[in-house]
């Protein structure tokens, strides 16, 4: 897929992705060793939006599983459709019930979820298997077969075997502890607030109006934001919001009144903008 | 050990260097099997030697399975992996303490971080070696960064950097904090750097084993110092989190309940007595309450502290939670800990100031801060309580006033007591820990990866 790791990088630049190093490095290395990436790291920092570069930048389909409490075998990896099966069986009066059999069992009847799609067929895949943490665990054993050697087994119609393995991305918040058989699966990458030039290029590409030197002013204020302690630190989606934010306000550099006014896109809880604002000096609200 | 799968990788020095690092890091408590060092080592051959932040995020995707570990890896990983080898070659001779510190001051305002770890390389190499003969000698970063006094330079870098860009930009009251961050970067470049030197002299195993800060979580309560507290702290969101999931799962399990006989077979008679419909038995959905009571005294505060903190983001999981905290007095504390006002940080001393907590001498009495709990606070325990004592059970030679806590057990529905010393120090000097643990279920707590395993088995459903 990649040939180095400045092939990554650039490719997932040309698709709007700017990677840091990190990132750069584990996912050459996971498509070089055809291993699945679990990418963990707080909300707002682009692990979803890495699954879906990936895909852009390999012309690959992108395949998305969304885990939440109570997904199941059904949802995620197959299941026979069953009023298909009903209109099939009634409206062959007449025929012997052998051929019936043989017949609803068939592709045909067959209602594919995402984890079969993705290894059936020989097109370029990003399987994407988001918030994996929201799943109950029965999911996590499921996961650990399909996962282990890119196979499923449908007992009516045998078993599946990827013939192309699809570049695979686990995303999670952290919200439970995944099992460490999982996680020995797949290659980990943290994927942490980006550094001051990286954030600065990643503002400056996702908010083309902002001149270079309010990018600066915007990124340095965010990082002290960070460094402050607070209920939820500022994430990469809030500095470009913020970013995008102080263009429709007309502003051309941060003072006083801009920050204070604009806060509350960049801070979402009350306690944390009092506690920030008097870190900044800002005149109270 | 895990050589004759990468025989291609003829390189024997690189093997064991690779198959060192992992030991290192098993010795640090961080498991890896053997298909993460052959997974490691073909990272190694996909990425090459050229570059070596490259090589560290590839060994680390393949080595660590969290964030938790990151910190460790790369300490073990500088050692096993240097950016250099051997002394660097510099002008040599005396080095000249106010030359380097004016270039420190250089490289700090300007913000090069390739510049400070030329540097860092550069003041070990001149101030941090001691010793002269062979076998006593050695590098110490302690020294190196007391004789140049990184921290001195804060003024002078920031009239520099205002200097040269002026005042009046708005981000410019964040530039103490920014510099700040920069010459902390560049203590941990020096201790990283004396570190290194050290292993080369002594051997890289021994110093892999003895040097490095554990993880967080393996942290001891008791020795931890103010920014491994501090760093703890953050912890606590997630691992409250990461609770409330369990005690969650673990309530829908015991929702499920145990099988109602009388009314699975009253139901029965209705099929002829077989009990094709078994009847659960229903659950009196009530929450639980939870008593906290606290140790605040200087000995065990930064434990305390955590575990209130904890208890605090967890509250939304019990119907009432109260908090008590007691030197040789007790007060409730439980408004101080209003989620969202609680300033983490400040928490022990807001407690000290505003409760009252001791009477006329500072040392804590678990005798008396019993007795006056039973006494005052009668109200707050009852059969649906569940108590957690957390203290080293060092009454200070004072009496411990058995019964109390006896009476305790008696009208709680649970007591558990959280110990923060290791078990062998119990019953040792003044502790009464053995005499507490015959009446409470007295647990070794020593850190938080303990402290996340027993609030997730204790904490009532």
């Amino acid at each position: 897929m990649f040939t180095s790791v400045d092939d990554v990088s650039t490719r997932l630049a040309e698709t709007g992705y700017l990677a840091s190093p990190a990132v750069a490095t584990t996912v050459f290395l996971a498509a070089r060793l055809g291993k699945p990436l679990l990418v963990e790291g707080p909300a707002g920092v682009g692990k979803t939006e890495l699954a879906k570069a990936v895909a852009r930048a390999c012309d690959a389909r992108l395949v998305r599983l969304q885990c939440y409490e109570g997904v199941d075998e059904s949802r995620a990896l197959y299941e026979w459709n069953h009023a298909k099966q009903l209109l099939r069986i009634s409206a062959g009066r007449g025929e012997t019930w052998d051929d019936a059999r043989t017949d609803i069992f068939s592709e045909e009847f067959l209602l594919p979820r995402p984890l079969l799609t993705a290894i059936r067929g020989d097109d370029p895949k990003v399987l994407l298997i988001d918030e994996t943490d929201k799943a109950d665990v029965e999911i996590e054993g499921l996961l650990l077969e399909v996962l282990g050697d890119f196979q499923v087994t449908v007992p009516e119609l045998g078993t599946v075997t990827a013939t192309r393995r699809p570049f695979t991305v686990l995303t999670s918040n952290a919200t439970r502890e995944l099992s460490e058989a999982l996680r020995r699966r797949c290659l980990f990458l943290h994927i942490g607030f980006p550094d001051a030039e990286l954030e600065r290029r990643i503002v400056r590409l996702k908010a083309p109006g902002v001149d270079a030197a309010l990018a600066e002013s915007v990124v340095r204020v965010v990082g002290a934001l960070r460094a402050m302690d607070l209920r939820k630190a500022p994430s990469v989606a809030e500095t470009v919001d913020w970013a995008r934010t102080l263009l429709a306000l007309g502003a051309g550099t941060l003072d006083e009144t801009v920050v204070r006014d604009s806060l509350g896109v960049v801070l979402k809880h009350q306690d944390d903008i009092q506690k920030a604002a008097a870190k900044l000096d800002l005149d109270t609200l | 050990m895990t050589t004759d799968a990468d025989t291609d990788l003829a390189d024997t020095d690189l093997v064991t260097r690779l198959t060192g690092l992992v030991d290192a890091l098993r010795g640090h408590g961080l498991r890896i099997g053997t298909g993460e060092t052959v997974d490691a080592a073909r990272a190694v051959e996909a990425l090459g030697l050229a570059e070596r932040e490259l090589l560290r995020e590839g060994l680390a995707a393949t080595l660590l399975h969290g964030a938790g570990g990151r910190p460790v890896f790369d300490a073990v990983f500088d050692l096993y992996f240097p950016r250099g080898v051997g002394v660097p070659d510099g002008d040599g001779g005396e080095a000249d303490r106010e030359a380097l510190r004016a270039r420190l001051a250089e490289a700090l305002a300007a913000n090069d971080s390739a510049a400070l770890a030329r540097l860092a390389a550069e003041a070990v190499d001149g101030f941090g070696g001691y010793g002269a003969s062979p076998g006593s000698d050695g590098w110490s970063s302690y020294q190196t960064l007391d004789r140049l006094r990184p921290q001195t330079l804060l003024a002078r870098v920031r009239d520099e950097v205002r200097g040269r860009d002026g005042a009046g930009n708005f981000a410019d009251r964040l530039l103490e904090d920014e510099i700040r961050r920069r010459i902390e970067e560049f203590r941990r470049l020096v201790t990283a750097e004396a570190r290194r030197r050290a292993a080369e002299r002594r051997g890289r195993d021994e110093i892999a084993r003895r040097a490095l800060a554990p993880t967080a979580d393996r942290v001891d309560f008791l020795l931890a110092g103010k920014d491994r507290l501090a760093e703890m702290r953050r912890t606590v969101q997630p691992l409250a989190r990461k609770l409330a999931t369990r005690l969650a799962a673990r309530r829908r399990r015991a929702a499920r309940g145990t099988i109602d006989l009388r009314r699975t077979l009253r139901g029965s008679l209705s099929t002829g007595g077989v009990p094709v419909k078994p009847v659960l038995r229903r659950r009196r959905p009530a929450r639980p309450e939870l008593v906290l009571l606290c140790d605040v005294s200087g000995s065990v505060a930064g434990f305390s502290d955590f575990t209130m903190l904890l208890v605090q983001a967890l509250h939304d999981q019990f119907s009432k939670v109260r908090v008590f905290a007691f030197v040789n007095r007790v007060d409730e504390v439980t408004g101080l800990l209003v989620h969202g006002a609680a300033d983490p940080e400040g928490l022990n001393a807001r407690i000290r100031a505003e409760a009252r907590l001791t009477a006329w001498h500072d040392s804590s009495d678990y005798g008396a801060a019993l007795g006056e709990f039973t006494d005052r606070y009668a109200d707050a325990v009852g059969p649906r309580t569940t108590v957690f004592v957390l203290g080293d059970a060092r009454t200070n030679m004072a009496d411990p006033d058995l019964p109390a806590l006896q009476d305790l057990t008696r009208r709680a529905r649970r007591v558990h007591w959280l110990n923060p010393e290791p078990r062998t120090l119990w019953g040792t000097g003044d502790s009464a820990a053995p005499a507490y643990a015959e009446l409470a279920d007295m647990r070794e707590c020593r850190n938080v990866r303990q402290l996340d395993a027993l609030v997730g088995r204790l904490l009532p459903v």
